[in-house]
């Protein structure tokens, strides 16, 4: 059993609490020109309570720092909707290249025609992965790429005449969505699914008020929306658009393309199926795919291809304009690249299956033990509820003791519609070995609940902190350091 | 869970305390309990007009936010200074310490929309 | 290659477990009509060697400050990286971690975020700054919203002198929500014109936001102009393009700023052709439950020891859903940690003496083409580290004649300002040395016809 555990996990102070002053860890050439200072006025004196530190403590301060971390690069990180699969290093030294990390976006274009090569190409794979004939990867992130595809799907309607009012979405849709909508304008509508989203319900909403649906799919319960063939007819028959989050695009990939189901924009998520890394939180980016009919209104500019060169076409005039500065998230574009280019056709495709075949793995040999709300087949990830957890135990506190036994935890309490729902969704890169002894922990985390629910309760005790007092960092934000606070 | 019998209540979890024409409000026992640890409370100021069913403030635990919607109409003529500085007081005692606003009501008649005790208690279990 | 480990055997085992005879029965509630017919139609795959060796090409066809000397600027900047900075960031338990949700395992994100968030109140001289944005143009565009927000106002002034993606994003953010945006002149020092600053400014307003320094390098006089903004009721934004400038230039926070956002790309990230950067966002206390993005707070654990945890999230969309403070779900984590991780590394001395560089090397470029014939330099207001040059023959020719000789010599202005035909931006870092900047203006000396 994978038992949590460490070897020797140091303590490590705030950067600043380190600080000497006339430590440095830095060099600079001597100044080869007069030096010259702006006007006193200008000027600020030094920045208080800066870091002075040397480049040893440096290195062994965020040495420590990750230590305390968890990464794919530690384990099994069976987060759902997340897609953590393995990031590959090749993925990093590609984006690494000089003459692609150091490229400035307003270098010219005849000076620039590799990096514009590659962004060309990856529209045109994602374009074909998907279905849509016109792809943009401008969106800094999958909300950013939402936000992008619902301006879009407004601006479309305000050329026909009439922005329309509403958006229809699911009540187990992320929790991204209705905040996109409303920064476009639009009212939300919830509309309630079970297990899956009814085309009859869909319709029964559908005014020629409505602008789009959102719809996730696979939907966030892991289950193919078995209508939405129909349910996108139904919102075309008034007029309406159908918006998908590709969160989930790790399930489908040569098995499906959203755009034959009759979806008119979806946006990707490249940290997601493309195995760029998430960093903590971020950099990924959102590419989003649209209709024929969509694509004027993507932002500007987009790259063409004229005479054997790349040029930018910023002559857009139905475009929604930027939403952020420059091409897109170029670094990130690299490492999608490069994955997709190693891959081809046959890699995505078992990627996807491999990755369906994994959580209905961990379904069949947990379902004895934890409550399935929804029985529908499962594609790549599985949602249980907390039902079966025994001596007062909740989902937070099952979660907790997973990494007691040397897991992250899946995602919790997500979609909402299913009580203190567990999330898990294991990726194609996971071995069955692996995959074995986190359902082996999880089963037994379910009988330790019925047994002695304290282990739960009081979990995680094998990490370096045990559980935060959230309501005191809420009630009493301290959100940073200052030198000499009052307690 | 507590459920005063002098009080009336509504269906978003609302107490109403009546006072000849004034309401003190809070949330109850219920509430403070599905929300978890509560970490901050918006008033409005006094003086503000309230319209029945409409929210006029919010309260926030570290996993949910809740609107605050007003039993009756009217205005409000005193919050409780306490709460922002003390969240957690509607935790601890909902019904006293915990009390919100008290609103001068406009028309006694909205509070026949109120539930009693024993209806709240039917509606709880009806809700579970 | 997948990165796929199953072996057939793996596979038959595992679908004997599940209870199904072939990896197509997985998909079988997915209607046959819309299944794929044939493979997608893409490249064959590629080996790591031959993918590295295509990339090895690719890149070839890019100028960069290795193949040229670069006087680029404009919101992304060629400053010097440490090794240290690449090394730490590329450590997996870091970049191949999710957003710290689970607390207890992820207190080396949190802390780090913590120290960022320090890092960038004590430069811009703000009292809390969140977990970072994705750059410092859709950062600008939340605190336009935030303002509206704050001031539940729906006009927005901004100055045209900042940063014009900038601008634009603001304008495309704003586009649906029914808000005024008015841009305000520059005059002939490249400054903010004070006089249609005071003409617009009313009690209509939401929001002002101004370039610090803007995009033409000029320093605007941010302290004259807090006074007017607040008297209306309105909130200054100030949008910080080039972060390297907060080593010597007063912080916007003293200044009198509401709101404070710029990019941090200069403090250890790559250019990588203008992504991934890192935005940052910092406001006063008072302002904080109307913060987008995350935050990191300090807290206890059970036995009293100190930890670090996302707080403050129920203004975040996966509590507030279509109440949220903004749709924003990631920050740039892993940018956010080498902007960190570089400012640990220069400290208060070596990020003033970085930003003396960059200005001295500047003046002193500024200097030599003033003395050159044929070109002048139109803005009179101080700048930091890039400035305008206007030229006599068509800067097109200018610029190609400089990269004839190796030196990517500017930006040209007409893109955006269409009335700039004659005038390009030219940027002077620390990495540029004296030699540098001599063939430059040799460069730009030999063409006269």
């Amino acid at each position: 059993m994978n038992i949590g555990t460490t070897g020797l996990s140091l303590n490590e102070k705030l950067i600043f609490e380190h600080s000497r002053p006339g430590r440095q860890g830095f060099s600079l050439p001597e100044l080869d020109v007069p030096e010259a200072a702006l006007p006193d006025e200008l000027t600020r004196e030094e920045i208080r309570d800066f870091p002075e530190v040397s480049e040893v403590e440096v290195v062994r301060h965020f040495t420590r720092l990750s230590s305390w971390n968890y990464g794919v690069d530690s384990g099994f990180y069976p987060l759902g909707s997340c897609t953590m699969k393995y990031n590959p290093k090749v993925n990093e030294t590609a984006a690494r290249k000089p003459g692609l990390a150091y490229i400035h976006p307003y270098t010219p274009a005849a000076l620039s025609q590799g990096a514009m090569e590659i962004i060309y190409r990856l529209e045109k794979m994602l374009g074909e992965i998907s279905g849509f004939p016109a792809v943009t990867l401008h969106p800094a992130a999958g909300a950013h790429g939402e936000l992008t595809g619902m301006m879009v799907i407004r601006a479309f309607h305000e050329k026909q005449g009439n922005p329309r009012r509403k958006v229809l979405i699911p009540d187990t849709a992320h929790g991204t969505n209705p905040a996109s909508a409303i920064l476009c304008g639009y009212e939300v509508v919830s509309i309630p699914s079970d297990g899956y989203l009814s085309a009859e319900e869909v319709a029964a909403h559908m005014d020629d008020e409505v602008a789009a649906l959102m719809v996730t799919n696979p939907n966030t319960l892991g289950l193919f929306e078995k209508e939405i063939v129909e349910i996108c007819a139904a919102v075309h028959a008034k007029g309406g658009l159908v918006y998908c989050d590709g969160a989930n695009m790790n399930a489908l990939m040569g098995i499906c393309k959203p755009a034959d189901l009759g979806i008119d924009v979806m946006h990707f998520n490249l940290h997601k199926t493309f195995s760029t890394p998430h960093g903590g939180g971020g950099p990924g980016a959102g590419p989003v795919g649209v209709t024929t009919d969509l694509e004027p209104f993507l932002p500007n500019p987009r790259i063409r291809q004229e005479n054997d060169g790349f040029l930018w076409d910023e002559n857009r005039p139905d475009a929604i304009g930027r939403l952020r500065a420059y091409h897109g998230n170029f670094g990130i574009l690299v490492r999608a690249y490069t994955y997709i280019r190693m891959l081809g056709a046959e890699g995505l495709r078992r990627t996807s299956e491999m990755a369906v075949l994994n959580a209905n793995y961990i379904r069949a040999r947990l379902e004895p033990h934890y409550h399935l709300p929804y029985k529908q087949r499962s594609l790549h990830e599985v949602v249980f509820s907390e039902q079966h957890l025994k001596g007062g135990c909740h989902t937070m506190d099952a979660a907790k003791r997973l990494i007691d036994y040397g897991f992250h935890p899946p995602t919790v309490y997500f979609p909402l519609v299913v009580k203190g729902a567990i999330m898990i969704e294991p990726t194609e890169t996971e071995t069955r070995e692996s995959i074995d002894e986190f359902c082996d922990a999880m089963i037994r985390i379910a009988e330790e609940s019925g047994e002695n629910p304290e282990l739960l309760k009081r979990a995680p005790v094998n990490t370096r902190t045990r559980r935060m007092d959230e309501a005191l960092a809420a009630r009493k934000p301290k959100l940073r350091w200052e030198k000499h606070a009052k307690e | 869970m507590e459920i005063p019998e002098e009080l009336r209540f509504t269906e978003d979890h609302e107490w109403v305390l009546v006072e000849e024409d004034v309401v003190t409000v809070g949330i109850t026992d219920f509430a403070q309990e599905s929300l978890g640890d509560i970490v901050f409370v918006e008033l409005p100021n006094v003086g503000t007009k309230v319209e029945a069913g409409k929210a006029f403030g919010v309260v926030e635990s570290v996993k949910a936010v809740s609107d605050v919607y007003a039993p009756v109409s009217g205005q409000i003529v005193e919050i409780n200074e306490e709460l922002p500085d003390a969240p957690e007081v509607i935790n601890t005692s909902p019904y006293e310490d915990g009390w919100m606003v008290k609103i001068k009501l406009e028309d006694s008649s909205e509070l026949d929309e109120l539930m009693d005790a024993d209806a709240y208690q039917e509606f709880l279990e009806n809700e579970e | 290659m997948a990165f796929t480990p199953h072996t057939g055997n793996d596979i038959a085992q595992m679908l004997k477990v599940i209870g199904v005879d072939s990896i197509e029965g997985l998909f079988d509630e997915i209607p046959a009509a819309v299944r794929c017919q044939k493979a997608l139609d893409l490249p064959a795959p590629l080996s790591e060697s031959e993918i590295l060796r295509e990339l090895k090409n690719l890149a070839a066809g890019n100028a960069t400050p290795e193949t040229h000397i670069s006087f680029l600027g404009g919101g992304t900047y060629n400053h010097f990286i440490p090794a240290v900075v690449d090394f730490l960031t590329s450590r997996g338990e870091f970049a191949t971690a999710y957003t710290p949700y689970q607390s207890e395992i992820s207190q080396g994100t949190l802390q780090a975020i913590f120290e960022f968030q320090t890092l960038i109140c004590q430069l811009t001289g703000m009292e809390v700054a969140n977990a970072s944005m994705y750059d410092g143009a859709s950062a600008c565009a939340e605190a336009a919203l935030m303002a509206a927000r704050l001031t539940r106002r729906k006009k927005i002034l901004m100055s045209r002198a900042l940063h014009p993606e900038y601008r634009e994003t603001v304008a495309t953010y704003c586009r649906f929500l029914e808000m005024a945006l008015i841009e305000l002149p520059f005059n002939e020092n490249g400054v903010t014109s004070l006089e249609d600053l005071q003409a617009h400014l009313d009690g209509q307003t939401a929001g002002v936001i101004l370039g610090y320094p803007n995009f033409f390098g000029v320093i605007e006089n941010i302290g004259s102009l807090a006074p007017l903004v607040q008297g209306q009721g309105a909130k200054l934004v100030v949008a910080v393009q080039e972060a390297a400038s907060l080593g010597i230039l007063k912080p916007p926070g003293e200044l009198g700023a509401d709101i404070v956002v710029g990019d941090g790309q200069s403090f250890g990230i790559p250019p990588a052709f203008g992504g991934p950067h890192v935005g940052f966002f910092a406001v006063r206390q008072k302002d904080v439950r109307s913060i987008p993005g995350r935050l990191a707070g300090e807290t206890i654990d059970q036995e009293g020891k100190r930890g670090f945890v996302l707080t403050l999230s129920t203004r975040e969309q996966h509590i507030r859903r279509e109440k949220a403070t903004s749709n924003i779900c990631s920050n740039h984590g892993l940018c956010a940690l080498m902007a960190t991780v570089y400012l640990s590394l220069l400290g208060k001395e070596g990020l003033r003496k970085v930003a003396i560089h960059n200005h001295s090397k500047t003046e002193y470029a500024k200097k030599e083409i003033a003395a050159l014939n044929g070109f002048s330099l139109p803005f009179a207001a101080p700048t930091f580290n890039e400035f305008v040059v206007e030229a006599e023959e068509p800067v097109e020719q200018v610029l190609d004649r400089l990269e004839k000789k190796g030196i990517l010599g500017g930006i040209a202005l007409r893109p955006f300002h269409a009335e700039m035909g004659k005038r390009f931006l030219v940027c002077v870092t620390e990495q540029n040395s004296r030699g540098d900047i001599d063939a430059l203006i040799e460069a730009l000396a030999g063409g006269k016809s």
